[in-house]
């Protein structure tokens, strides 16, 4: 079953670049660590195998989020960092760039995490993560033959 | 951009697509039949329910989050609001009522005036203790368990059983942290 082609999830904010496509790539892990759906466009440097890759991203997105939740400066002290959180704790980031990417995150409360790296001058890609989130649900949860926890394919 | 308010029930409900009233009861109907006719022990189609249900609240849970726009609710008071206002309207166009919580604030019931599961629905004599709407418990569960909130949930009052209305008692028993899955050493 094909998720779905690269340009529809295209971000419609005006980017520097001439092409249409911004995403280099998407990625979406469940809440146990297992990546879901890996997709990419433009990925012009590899440096590490598959399962590594997921390994790492998902190490890098639960440490930022613990450790954005503990420097969180409106909230009271929580413990410390390391110390898994409770679910209602806690802030999420929503992204992070670079000179040559922006990496941006949703994360819902039933620990699906959509991330999706695309060009640094795209804009708030928050809208299209939802919209992705809910073709996750229309598509991949009401499939019947679809098991939770399993590589979507 | 400003953060996207959630969505009552009742907006959600408009816009869902909707089965007919009928056919969803007299679907159900027969799946217990069947049930009974497979298994005939009462406890045993119980608990079969009750699996149902959870299967189904496992991914059910996905469709709430993704059409309801709720964040992460604060306490379990909430979470349980939300169950019983967005959560019952949205897919079977009931509304609950949350009453009887408990000192600490981790047990309540949830009351249902009319079940949608239910209607021409009698119990015979042989099914004494078959608890018709188990499905219902099993979804809680499980849509539960994947925001991290392990419950128990079971049946007070039941209509079919001679009571005036269904209640439902949810039990928080723990919250769950997130944790970090992989092993240090992999």
């Amino acid at each position: 079953m094909q998720f779905f082609g690269g340009s529809e999830i295209s971000p419609s904010l005006p980017a520097p670049t001439a092409s249409g496509n911004n995403a280099l790539m998407m990625y979406v892990f469940n809440r146990n660590g297992i990546c879901l759906l890996y997709r990419e466009w433009n990925r012009p440097l590899r440096t590490l195998n598959a399962q590594q890759d997921h390994k790492l991203m998902f190490g890098l997105l639960f440490s930022l989020k613990s450790l954005t939740a503990k420097m969180d400066p409106t909230s009271m002290d929580k413990g410390n960092l390391g110390v898994p959180q409770l679910p209602r704790q806690g802030c999420s980031f929503h992204s992070f760039h670079t000179n040559t990417y922006k990496l941006s995150f949703m994360e819902t409360p039933s620990g699906i995490k959509i991330i999706l790296v695309t060009h640094p001058r795209t804009g708030d890609l928050r809208e299209p993560l939802k919209y992705i989130y809910n073709l996750y649900v229309e598509h991949v949860v009401k499939n019947p033959l679809y098991t939770p926890g399993t590589l979507i394919k | 951009m400003a953060p996207v308010a959630p969505r009552s029930g009742d907006a959600i409900f408009a816009n869902v697509e909707r089965v007919n009233a009928e056919l969803f009861t007299l679907t159900y109907g027969a799946i217990v039949r069947q049930l009974l006719t497979d298994l005939e022990e009462v406890e045993e189609v119980n608990k079969q329910l009750d699996e149902m249900g959870y299967n189904i609240g496992v991914r059910l849970i996905d469709e709430f989050l993704a059409k309801s726009n709720v964040s992460r609710c604060v306490d379990f008071k909430e979470t349980a609001e939300v169950i019983a206002k967005v959560g019952f309207k949205m897919f079977l166009g009931i509304t609950a009522t949350v009453t009887n919580w408990d000192a600490d604030g981790t047990s309540c019931s949830l009351v249902l005036e009319d079940n949608p599961l239910v209607d021409f629905v009698e119990l015979p004599d042989t099914c004494q203790g078959l608890y018709y709407c188990n499905i219902l418990s099993g979804v809680i569960r499980g849509g539960l368990e994947m925001v991290s909130m392990k419950t128990e949930v079971t049946w007070l009052r039941d209509m079919l059983r001679g009571d005036d209305a269904y209640e439902l008692q949810v039990k928080l028993l723990k919250q769950v942290p997130e944790e970090y899955p992989y092993k240090d050493d992999e």
